[in-house]
């Protein structure tokens, strides 16, 4: 597959060369305008954020700010308060994943390791509610929270996802199915219980598969946009996108530099953690088939 | 020889005494693997019931109501159905979905693929390609419609600053109801090529390179390996990542409430836009309903469809 392009010029040593220094060159300047092309939004975004409120309506724009200023980070956390936007959707997300993580994991041990009644029956349960789309259940469910009076509160945002999720449980059962037996049977030959087996056998072996699914899920709801606008009245409870999204179409949307800055502050923590643990995040999708 | 006799008698007694134990112990084994089986799912199951499984049948019975959430649900039986089919809002939005899924998913596959294709080498610059075009992906969907929506403004938008520069005239990205639809399709394409490359990425290197290896001794060429050999390869690949762009676009929302609002006119009014407004602008909870359970039908059904189709053209690798 990495040869073709040097293959189809093989035949004759010079003309090959040339072929193959030609292929490179055209190969990477499409590659280039490709990625010119992915990255020069988020540019046109970032030095909109630096630009003063009124220099954004110019008939002659340009990616970089005449003036550099920093005023619209300042109006984005000042006229909205995006900084507690930002510490509700770190809260809803590590929550979230915490708890999926968690409970997850121990279901998905007892799919794969454990005898139990009735365990196949379940496992087909939990693969039938991954077939439906969230749709069919947000209706139902944000009736279900307005009886319990959580409309408009954390708990809505967190505890109808934090202890379940039906897409982590199959993921892991899968993981823990490739886990050696022989490595359990010592521990538990040793009297070790099911918890201890888990904890301190299985579990250390699983960190690469918990940290994709862990990422995946931390970056659902991080993005997540539908079920928070549903549930959040109040500035005061909503998370980024639902704060940003609002923003946009609230009294402020003409002030493009503090929507741009909110954007860029809304965007960092999830490219720096994707920078450094780039792999999980490759895997946490491809395993998933979720987009954002 | 009476010793053995007693020997064997208090051997016996005792392995009969083992023999009553061993089905006891077996019982309390099972026992215990039911307890902690149960106990380790039942966080998880108790939540699945109560926030997923009793939604799913809840929603069907709600579509068979109506509901303002004011006063109390009235059954309708299959009213809601009815005034579905004769709604011509619900076939706008469902036709601008199938629009949108037409405009989006071939150009982010085959995209996708070329990518795929281009960047499937070693080195430190494919790696850095490699990053920068997963940058759209991980990025939220309302953090890029914002941007894009800035991107595509009007009077000051980048695009027509651009077109102005060249001396073309300037275009309604998204005020022109012909234009609107298309432009919130372009978003995707660029949102989610990285993502398909990454897909087609692990299908490639899956592909065994004695085919390559082989189909060079018959002097084959770049076009011949790509069609006889890759492609058919790569087929259980595209049929998945076909089958989850079509989930996905019947599911597209975040673009269109942050960038049109549906709008202009009801130029990007897509199935799931109208679902919410249905449900939490109006509050017509049954009708809702309703039409995520439609949402639900049509999407198993051309998920099924897709998976025979292309089932009967799909190369599973045998190798």
């Amino acid at each position: 597959m990495a040869d073709m392009v040097r293959a189809a010029g093989r035949e004759s040593s010079t003309g090959g060369r040339r072929m193959r220094v030609l292929g490179a060159g055209v190969r990477h300047l499409v590659l280039l305008l490709v990625a010119a092309i992915c990255i020069v939004p988020f540019l046109w975004m970032l030095g909109t954020s630096f630009k003063e409120q009124n220099a954004v309506f110019s008939a002659t724009p340009s990616l970089l700010p005449e003036h550099f200023v920093t005023s619209a980070y300042y109006r984005v956390t000042h006229l909205v308060p995006e900084i507690r936007w930002a510490i509700n959707s770190v809260a809803v997300a590590v929550l979230t994943t915490t708890g999926q993580l968690v409970f997850a994991t121990m279901a998905a041990y007892a799919f794969a390791r454990i005898r139990f009644r009735g365990r196949n029956a379940l496992f087909v349960v939990y693969l039938g509610t991954m077939m439906v789309p969230s749709q069919v259940t947000i209706v139902p469910l944000y009736i279900v929270m307005k009886y319990l009076g959580w409309v408009d509160t954390y708990y809505a945002l967190i505890v109808p996802f934090a202890f379940t999720s039906a897409f982590g449980t199959f993921l892991l059962r899968q993981y823990f199915l490739t886990v050696p037996r022989e490595l359990e049977d010592a521990a538990r030959i040793d009297g070790a219980g099911p918890v201890r087996i888990l904890w301190s056998v299985v579990l250390p072996t699983a960190r690469p598969v918990m940290a994709t699914f862990g990422v995946f899920s931390f970056m659902f709801f991080w993005n997540d946009l539908l079920w928070p606008l549903i549930v959040t009245n109040s500035e005061s409870r909503m998370t980024l996108p639902v704060g940003l999204a609002n923003f946009a179409i609230g009294q402020y949307h003409t002030d493009w530099p503090a929507m741009m800055a909110g954007t860029v502050i809304s965007l960092i923590p999830i490219l720096a953690v994707f920078v450094f643990i780039q792999r999980y995040f490759v895997q946490g999708i491809t395993l998933t088939g979720v987009r954002g | 020889m009476t010793l053995p006799t007693v020997g064997d008698r208090t051997g016996t007694a005792a392995s009969t005494a083992v023999a009553a134990e061993v089905p006891k112990l077996r019982r309390r084994a099972r026992v215990r693997a039911n307890l902690a089986g149960w106990a380790f799912v039942a966080p998880s199951t108790v939540a699945l019931v109560v926030f997923v499984g009793i939604p799913i049948v809840a929603g069907l019975i709600i579509s068979f109501t109506s509901w303002d959430m004011l006063t109390a649900p009235a059954f309708v039986g299959i009213d809601n159905y009815v005034d579905l089919v004769r709604d011509p809002l619900m076939w706008r939005s469902l036709l601008n979905t199938v629009y949108y899924a037409v405009l989006t998913i071939p150009g982010s596959m085959v995209i996708g693929l070329a990518l795929a294709l281009a960047v499937n080498r070693a080195g430190w610059a494919f790696k850095a390609y490699r990053t920068l075009f997963f940058i759209p992906v991980v990025s939220s969907a309302v953090a890029v419609s914002l941007m894009w929506k800035w991107v595509y403004n009007d009077d000051f938008g980048l695009f027509n600053w651009i077109l102005r520069s060249v001396g073309l005239p300037a275009v309604g990205w998204l005020s022109d109801p012909n234009l609107a639809l298309p432009s919130v399709a372009i978003v995707a394409i660029w949102k989610t090529m990285g993502y398909n490359m990454v897909f087609f990425l692990a299908g490639l290197q899956g592909i065994p390179a004695q085919l390559y290896e082989a189909s060079a001794m018959d002097g084959a060429g770049w076009w011949a390996r790509l069609w006889h050999i890759t492609l058919p390869m790569l087929s259980p690949t595209t049929l998945f990542i076909a089958v989850v762009s079509v989930i996905g676009s019947f599911q597209v929302f975040d673009q269109v409430f942050v960038m049109t609002q549906g709008g202009p006119g009801n130029a990007t009014i897509v199935y799931n836009y109208y679902l919410w407004q249905n449900a939490f602008q109006y509050f017509h909870m049954g009708y809702a309903s309703a039409l995520a359970y439609i949402l639900f039908l049509l999407i198993s059904i051309v998920t099924i469809f897709q998976v025979k189709i292309f089932n009967r053209r799909v190369v599973y690798d045998q190798i």
